[in-house]
C-alpha cells in the first residue's frame, strides 16, 4: 500500500545531490540578459523618454519602451480561461507602461549581452513624468475627487456582498451581547528562494520556447499567446524544477516579455532573472486587508450573527484582483456555517505593489479577523475558549448554506480536542493565572481554520494523467499537476502505486512539465492538485491495469477475473501463484508480433465538487514586556486534511506553513512609505522571514477523515497550515496580557506602541508591574 | 569585456586541478556555476543573505555570491557535486532524504554544505539544539519551517 | 559580475600602502562582505581595488608581552569566536562576534572591516569602546595608535587617510584583567540582522563595589558611544538593583538614537533602558554576582 506511507519524495535525490535542474541552470553563455527600468515614482505618467545613450551603449541590442509593445491590455492572474464576462480578470496590464502605478513599474527594457551592460544602460535612459499624489491608504484612494489609478475604475477592483442563514439584522437584535472590532493584516511577500526567472528562445521561425520557474505552464501559454496575438500551438512553456512559488507564480509575470523579446531579438534566446529586490516590489505580494467584524453571541456560547466588511488593497494593478477577497470571504461558511452571516467586501487599486495570489488566497486575512473576534466573544461571555469553538464550529453533516453543499468530511472539533489535549490546555491555564502581571507573562491562544480543495464552481477543475508501462515492467506517468515543491510529483506516484499495485519505486514521474508533451492541467493553486488530480490518476491508473490483466489474461489464455496485479507481479488468485512478473508481460506487449500493443492510459478530468478541510493552531507563549518581544514555547497545528497520503511531507507541509504564519504573526511586514510609495525593505535583510534560529519546535498531528469526492480520501492540504498561527498568537497575547491588538505583524514596533498606550511600559522605559 | 579583466588562476573543485582564465569581476558563484558548469549551488540574494550559494573553501563554509572568483586562486573547493561519491549519496545528503528536509530544493544544496560543514567540524563534539541552529542560521529555507532540516542534522551527527 | 574596473593584490601591508598610494581612487578590500555589495549596488567609487583578502600579516589574534591583547585586522569573526584568547580575557568580544549575521558571513567578514566602515550598527564596535581599544593604522606617512573612541568621526567616517591600513586591534591589560564584560545584541531576529540596539558593558568589581564601569552602545547615535556620565555615577558604589535602575535611566540622558524606518527613536530609547540592565545583570553574572 503506496498511499499513506512516508515514502521518500521522488525527487529528493537529485535535490540533494545538486542535480536537479532549475530555469537558471539551463543558462547558456550566447543568452541576452533583459532587464527592466522601472520608475523611480509612485504615480503619474512620462511626459518623455530618451534612450538613445543606452542604444548606443557597447554590449547593448536592444531597449524597448511603452511605445514598441502591443497595445492590447491583457490580465495577468493565473486562472482558467473564463467563459463567462463576469469571471473575467481585470485586464490592466500592457507589457510596459506609460502610466506609472506604482514605485518600480515597468516603463523600458534592456537586453544586453550581461549583467553589467544592462545595468550600465539603464542608468543612461532618461525619463521624465508629470508626477501625481500617490495614493496609498483606503480613505485618499476612495476620495470623491481621487485620481483614478486605471480610468474608468473609480479606484475600486471589484466587489460584492452575500447573506447566508437567518435574517442577519434579526439575529443581531436577539443576540444576547455584539461585539465589534477593527483588524488589519500586513503586505507580506512569498520570499521563495528561487526569484522569478524566465527565458525565451525560437527553435523554428514561428516556434517559440519559454523555459520559466511557473506554477501554471498551460495557462503561462495562454496569456502569452493572448499578449502577442499569436496562436497557443506556437508556444511551448517548459516548466523545470520550480525554487517555491506560494502563489506568486501562479500569475504571469515574465513569460509574456521573455516571447516578447526573443520575437523581436530573431530568436534569440533572453533571459529575465529578477534580482531579490525586484522580485520583492515587482512581482505581487500579499493583499493588505482592513476588516471590520460584528458578532452576535448568546449567554450560553452559540454564535448567532456575524456580519464582516473587508477592504482589500490589490495595488497597482489588479492582478487576481478581487477574487481573493472573495475566495477569503467564501471560508467562513464552512467554519461556522450556523450564524446568520453577511459579507461585503472591495477591493481597491492603491499606487503601491501589486498584489496577488499568495498562499491560502485571502483566507489568512479573513480568518485572522474572524478568529479574533471569535476569541473576544468568548471572552465576552466568559466561556472557555476551547469550549466555545467546540460549541460553534462546523460538524460533518452541516450544510455550508454559501454553496449549498453538505460537508460531506469534518473533524474539526476532533482536532480542537487533540489539540487541547497536546497543549495541555487546562493545566497551563492554570500554571499561567500567575504570569498576567510582571515583565514576563504567559498565554495561550487557538484559532481555527477552513479551506477548500480547488477553485469549484468558481472555476472549472481539470487535471489530465497518462501512464505508460515501460519495457522494464515499470511505468512512467506524465500529469499536468506542477511539482513546485509541495510534493506533488511523489503523492502522484503514491496514488499510481497504490491503484496500480506497482512497488512505489516502479513509478516513475516525468519530473518537468512541458505544455507539447504533458496532459492539461492548470496548475499548482488553490491546494487543488492532489484532490482534483486523484480522480484522473484513478482513472487512468484503473485503466491501465485493466489493459495490463487483459494482456495476461492473453498471454497466459486464461480467464481474466482469476488474475491480479499483487507488488506489481501477475497473480493467479485461485491458485494464489505468481504467473509472471511484470517486466515479463511488459516485453511481450512491445515484441510479441501479434498481440499486445504499448500499454498505456490517460484520462482527464473534471472535479465538480471542493471538499472543504479544516485545522486548527495551539499556541503557549511568554512576552517580554521590556523588551516587547513574544516567544513561542510551544506550538501545535492539527489538521482534517482527509486521508494523509504522505505523513512525513504532510508534516513537512504544516511546518512550512506555520512557519510562514509565525513569520506574518512576528515580523513580516513590507514597509512602504505612505507619502512616496518608497519600499524601504526590499531584501532579505530588512524583510524579516524568520532565520534557523527564529523558529520554535512546530508540532503537527492528523485527524483523519474520508473524503468520498476523492478518489483516495484526501483533501487539500498545501495553503492552509498558514491561516491559523496569526490569530492563534494574537489570542494568546490577549491571554498574556489583557490587550487586544488587532493588526499585524505583532512585531516588537506594534507591541511597544500597544505597551506604552496602555501603561505596560512608562515613558522612561520602565514596567508598570 | 576587456583583455585586462581576464586572470588565470588554479584550484581544486572537488578533488579535479582545474586552471580557468577568469574573469575578476566574476563572484565564485558566476565562474563555479557558468565557466565550470557547477550549477548545484544556487543564487537567492546575491548579497549573502540567503546562503543558497554556499560552498566550502579549503573547508571553510562561505556565500560564494559575495566572494570573488580569483580569491580561491591554490584554494581547494567544495560543492554539493562532490558530496556525491560513487553513486552514494553522502551521509549528510541520505539524512536530508530520509527526514523529508527537501521540498522545493533551491536551499538544498547549501543546506547541503552548511551542515557538512558543521558535521565535520562538530566531530567528537557535544551539539546542543542550540548550536545546531545557529550554525545554520545563515541558509534561509522558507518550505520547510527548518523542522525536518533539523531533523536531517541531528541524524548526520548521529550517524557520523 | 561587479564592475571591477581594476583589482591590485597587495602582499603586504607596504605594499597595499604603496598600491593605494599609486591610485588615488583605490579602495581597500578584504572580506569583501561589505565592499562586494556596494559594487553589486552600481557604486562605481569601490571599482579600483586593492586586495588584502587573506593577508597572513594582518590575520593573528596574541597577547604582546606586556599582556595587550592584539588582534591582527583582517581576523574573521569565526577566528574570534574559536580565540582562546579571546574566550578567556573578553568574552564579549566572542559575545559580539557570535552576534554578526550567520556562520558565512562569520566566516568572511573582518573585525578590521566592522570597524572601517564606521556604521553605528557595528557589532564589534561597543565592545571595543568599553574595552579602550586602541587602533593601529599604518600609512604613506608613517604608523599611529588611535584610541576609538575618537576613530569614529560621523556615520561612516573613520579617522584613515587614502593610504591608510587600519593593522590591528590593541586592548591592553588594565582593560580586561579582572574584568567581566557582556555584549546584548536587540534585533528583530535572532541571527542574520543589524542591531536595533547593541548595548556592551564592562565592570569590576571590589568588596562589593563597582570599582570601574563601562557601558557603550551602538545605534543609539551616529557612532558607537560610551555613556561617560552614567559610568562616573556608577562608579564606586555598591551592587544593587536600584543601581542598575538609576544606570538604566542615567544613560537616557547620553545616548541620541534617531527616528528611521527600522525603529522610532522612543522605541530605540526603551530598548537602551531595558539592555542597560540586561547587559549588566549577565556581566554581574559573569563576575559570580547575583543581585537579588
Amino acid at each position: 500500500m503506496a498511499v499513506g506511507k512516508s515514502v521518500n519524495r521522488v525527487d529528493a535525490m537529485a535535490k540533494v545531490t545538486g542535480r536537479a535542474r532549475y530555469t537558471e541552470d539551463f543558462y547558456h553563455p550566447d543568452m541576452l540578459v533583459a532587464k527592466y527600468f522601472r520608475s523611480s515614482i509612485a504615480h503619474g505618467r512620462v511626459t518623455a523618454i530618451n534612450v538613445k545613450k543606452a542604444e548606443n551603449l557597447d554590449g547593448v541590442h536592444a531597449v524597448f519602451t511603452y511605445k514598441d509593445v502591443p497595445e492590447n491590455k491583457f490580465p495577468t492572474a493565473g486562472h482558467p480561461l473564463a467563459l463567462t464576462e463576469d469571471h473575467k480578470d481585470a485586464a490592466d496590464r500592457l507589457l510596459l507602461t506609460r502610466d506609472v502605478r506604482f514605485m518600480g513599474d515597468e516603463i523600458a527594457i534592456v537586453a544586453a549581452e550581461n549583467e553589467l551592460v544592462a545595468n550600465e544602460a539603464l542608468k543612461l535612459i532618461e525619463v521624465s513624468y508629470d508626477e501625481y499624489q500617490p495614493l496609498i491608504l483606503p480613505e485618499d484612494i476612495l476620495e470623491e475627487n481621487a485620481r483614478q489609478i486605471h480610468e474608468g475604475s473609480s479606484n475600486i477592483v471589484g466587489e460584492h456582498t452575500y447573506t447566508f442563514g437567518n435574517d442577519v439584522d434579526q439575529a443581531f437584535e436577539k443576540a444576547d451581547h455584539v461585539l465589534e472590532g477593527s483588524f488589519r493584516t500586513a503586505m507580506v511577500q512569498h520570499c521563495h528562494i528561487e526569484n522569478h526567472i524566465s527565458h525565451a528562445y525560437m527553435d523554428d521561425l514561428d516556434k517559440i520556447i519559454i523555459v520559466s520557474s511557473t506554477q501554471i505552464p498551460h495557462i503561462a501559454r495562454r496569456i502569452v499567446g493572448e499578449v502577442l496575438n499569436i496562436p497557443l500551438s506556437r508556444i511551448r512553456v517548459i516548466k523545470p524544477f520550480v525554487g517555491g512559488g506560494f502563489g506568486n507564480k501562479q500569475d504571469v509575470i515574465l513569460e509574456p516579455m521573455v516571447a516578447f523579446l526573443t520575437l523581436k531579438l530573431n530568436g534569440r534566446a533572453v533571459q529575465i532573472n529578477l534580482s531579490r529586490e525586484e522580485c520583492i516590489i515587482g512581482t505581487r505580494t500579499r493583499h493588505p486587508f482592513y476588516i471590520d467584524v460584528k458578532t452576535g453571541v448568546m449567554n450560553d456560547g452559540t454564535i448567532v450573527a456575524r456580519h464582516m466588511d473587508a477592504i482589500s488593497i490589490t495595488g497597482a494593478y489588479a492582478s487576481h484582483g478581487h477574487s481573493v477577497a472573495a475566495a477569503g470571504g467564501s471560508k467562513q461558511s464552512s467554519l461556522y456555517p450556523r450564524a446568520a452571516t453577511s459579507f461585503h467586501a472591495r477591493t481597491l487599486y492603491a499606487n503601491t505593489p501589486v498584489a496577488g495570489a499568495m498562499r491560502a488566497y485571502g483566507s489568512p486575512q479573513i480568518i485572522y479577523a474572524l478568529e479574533c473576534a471569535t476569541e473576544d466573544a468568548a471572552r465576552k461571555i466568559g466561556m472557555d475558549s476551547v469550549e466555545f469553538r467546540l460549541k460553534n464550529v462546523a460538524r460533518q453533516g452541516d450544510m455550508n448554506l454559501l454553496s449549498g453543499k453538505e460537508i460531506l468530511s469534518c473533524g474539526l472539533a476532533d482536532c480542537l480536542i487533540k489539540g487541547r489535549d497536546f497543549i495541555g490546555w487546562d493545566e497551563k491555564k492554570k500554571e499561567y493565572e500567575k504570569f498576567k502581571t510582571g515583565p514576563v507573562r504567559k498565554g495561550l491562544g487557538l484559532a481555527c481554520l477552513s479551506y477548500a480543495s480547488g477553485t469549484y464552481p468558481v472555476c472549472v477543475e481539470i487535471a489530465g494523467a497518462r501512464i505508460a508501462l515501460n519495457q522494464d515492467g515499470t511505468v512512467h506517468v506524465m500529469v499536468g499537476a506542477t511539482e513546485i515543491g509541495q510534493g506533488s510529483d511523489t503523492v502522484v506516484a503514491q496514488m499510481v502505486a497504490q491503484t496500480l499495485s506497482f512497488p512505489y519505486e516502479n513509478v516513475l514521474v516525468v519530473q518537468a512539465q512541458d505544455t507539447d508533451v504533458t496532459p492539461f492541467d492548470t496548475g499548482a493553486y488553490a491546494s487543488r492538485q492532489a484532490y482534483v488530480v486523484s480522480n484522473a490518476v484513478f482513472r487512468a491508473a484503473t485503466d491501465l491495469r485493466e489493459k495490463i490483466l487483459d494482456h495476461a489474461a492473453a498471454m497466459t489464455d486464461t480467464d481474466v477475473a482469476g488474475l491480479d496485479i499483487v507488488d506489481g507481479n501477475i497473480v493467479d488468485t485461485r491458485k494464489n501463484a505468481q504467473v509472471m512478473d511484470m517486466k515479463t508481460l511488459a516485453i511481450d506487449s512491445f515484441y510479441h508480433k501479434e498481440r499486445g500493443c504499448q500499454l498505456t492510459a490517460e484520462a482527464s478530468f473534471k472535479a465538480t465538487t471542493n471538499a472543504p478541510v479544516f485545522g486548527c493552531t495551539f499556541v503557549d507563549i511568554t512576552v517580554d514586556i521590556p523588551l516587547c518581544k513574544i516567544k513561542i514555547n510551544r506550538m501545535i497545528s492539527v489538521h482534517d486534511s482527509g486521508v494523509i497520503i504522505n505523513p512525513v511531507q504532510s508534516g513537512g507541509q504544516i511546518h512550512g506553513g506555520a512557519f510562514m504564519g509565525i513569520g506574518a504573526a512576528l515580523s513580516e511586514e513590507l514597509l512602504i512609505n505612505p507619502k512616496t510609495g518608497y519600499i524601504y525593505n526590499n531584501n532579505l535583510l530588512d524583510y524579516k522571514f524568520p532565520t534557523f534560529t527564529d523558529v520554535p519546535p512546530i508540532h503537527h498531528d492528523f485527524v483523519e477523515t474520508f473524503e468520498p469526492t476523492s478518489a483516495y480520501g484526501n483533501k487539500a492540504l498545501g495553503e492552509t497550515p498558514v491561516i491559523s498561527p496569526p490569530p492563534a498568537i494574537r489570542n494568546a497575547v490577549l491571554d498574556a496580557t489583557g490587550l487586544c491588538i488587532n493588526s499585524l505583524p505583532l512585531s516588537p514596533h506594534t507591541l511597544f506602541t500597544a505597551f506604552k498606550d496602555h501603561g505596560l511600559i512608562d515613558e522612561k522605559g520602565g514596567d508598570n508591574v | 569585456m576587456t583583455g585586462g579583466h581576464f586572470r588565470q588562476i588554479s584550484f581544486t573543485v572537488n578533488g579535479r586541478e582545474r586552471t580557468f582564465q577568469i574573469d575578476i569581476r566574476k563572484s565564485l558563484a558566476e565562474v563555479l556555476r557558468e565557466d565550470l558548469g557547477l550549477t548545484g549551488l544556487k543564487q537567492g540574494c546575491g548579497v549573502g543573505e540567503c546562503g543558497a550559494c554556499s560552498v566550502m573553501v579549503d573547508d571553510v563554509l562561505v556565500d560564494s555570491c559575495i566572494y570573488l572568483a580569483l580569491w580561491v586562486d591554490g584554494k581547494q573547493i567544495r560543492t554539493v557535486e562532490g558530496e556525491a561519491r560513487e553513486g552514494k549519496p553522502s551521509k549528510v545528503q541520505q539524512a536530508y532524504v530520509d527526514e523529508g528536509a527537501v521540498q522545493c530544493g533551491f536551499c538544498t544544496p547549501g543546506f547541503i554544505m552548511a551542515t557538512t560543514s558543521f558535521v565535520e567540524k562538530c566531530k567528537g563534539k557535544d551539539v546542543s539544539p542550540e548550536d545546531i541552529r545557529k550554525a545554520h542560521a545563515g541558509n534561509l529555507c522558507r518550505c520547510t519551517g527548518y523542522q525536518n532540516i533539523f531533523t536531517a542534522i541531528e541524524k548526520s551527527i548521529e550517524s557520523d | 559580475m561587479f564592475d571591477i574596473s581594476s583589482h591590485k593584490k597587495a602582499g603586504s601591508v607596504k605594499e597595499a600602502i604603496s598600491l593605494l598610494t599609486e591610485n588615488p581612487d583605490a579602495k581597500l578590500i578584504a572580506g569583501g562582505t561589505d565592499v562586494l555589495i556596494k559594487l553589486r549596488e552600481g557604486k562605481k567609487q569601490f571599482s579600483h581595488l586593492v586586495d588584502i583578502h587573506g593577508l597572513k600579516e594582518l590575520n593573528f589574534i596574541k597577547k604582546d608581552g606586556d599582556n595587550t591583547i592584539v588582534i591582527g585586522s583582517s581576523t574573521v569573526f569565526s577566528q574570534v569566536i574559536e580565540s582562546d584568547i579571546i574566550n578567556t580575557h573578553i568574552p564579549m568580544l566572542a559575545d559580539a562576534a557570535q552576534s554578526v549575521g550567520g556562520p558565512q558571513i562569520r566566516n568572511i567578514a573582518t573585525i578590521g572591516g566592522n570597524i572601517c566602515n564606521g556604521v553605528t550598527s557595528a557589532d564589534s564596535a561597543s565592545p571595543l569602546f568599553a574595552l579602550n581599544a586602541i587602533l593601529s593604522v599604518q600609512g604613506s606617512e608613517g604608523a599611529r595608535d588611535i584610541p576609538i573612541a575618537d576613530f569614529y568621526l560621523g556615520p561612516g567616517k573613520v579617522d584613515l587617510k587614502h593610504t591608510d591600513v587600519l593593522t590591528a586591534i590593541k586592548v591592553s591589560p588594565e582593560n580586561y584583567d579582572h574584568a567581566f564584560g557582556c555584549y546584548y545584541k536587540y534585533a528583530m531576529r535572532n541571527a542574520m540582522d543589524i542591531a536595533t540596539i547593541g548595548c556592551a558593558v564592562n565592570l569590576k568589581i571590589k568588596n562589593g563595589r563597582l570599582q570601574d564601569y563601562r557601558i557603550a552602545f551602538g545605534v543609539a547615535g551616529p557612532v558607537p558611544m560610551r555613556c561617560p556620565r552614567a559610568e562616573n555615577m556608577a562608579r564606586g558604589q555598591a551592587l544593587s538593583s536600584r543601581l542598575i535602575e538609576d544606570i538604566s535611566q542615567a544613560v537616557t540622558k547620553e545616548v541620541t538614537p534617531r527616528t528611521s524606518w527600522r525603529a522610532s527613536r522612543e522605541f530605540r530609547l526603551n530598548i537602551i533602558t531595558e539592555l542597560a540592565k540586561r547587559a549588566t545583570i549577565k556581566a554581574l553574572k559573569r563576575a559570580g554576582e547575583e543581585l537579588s
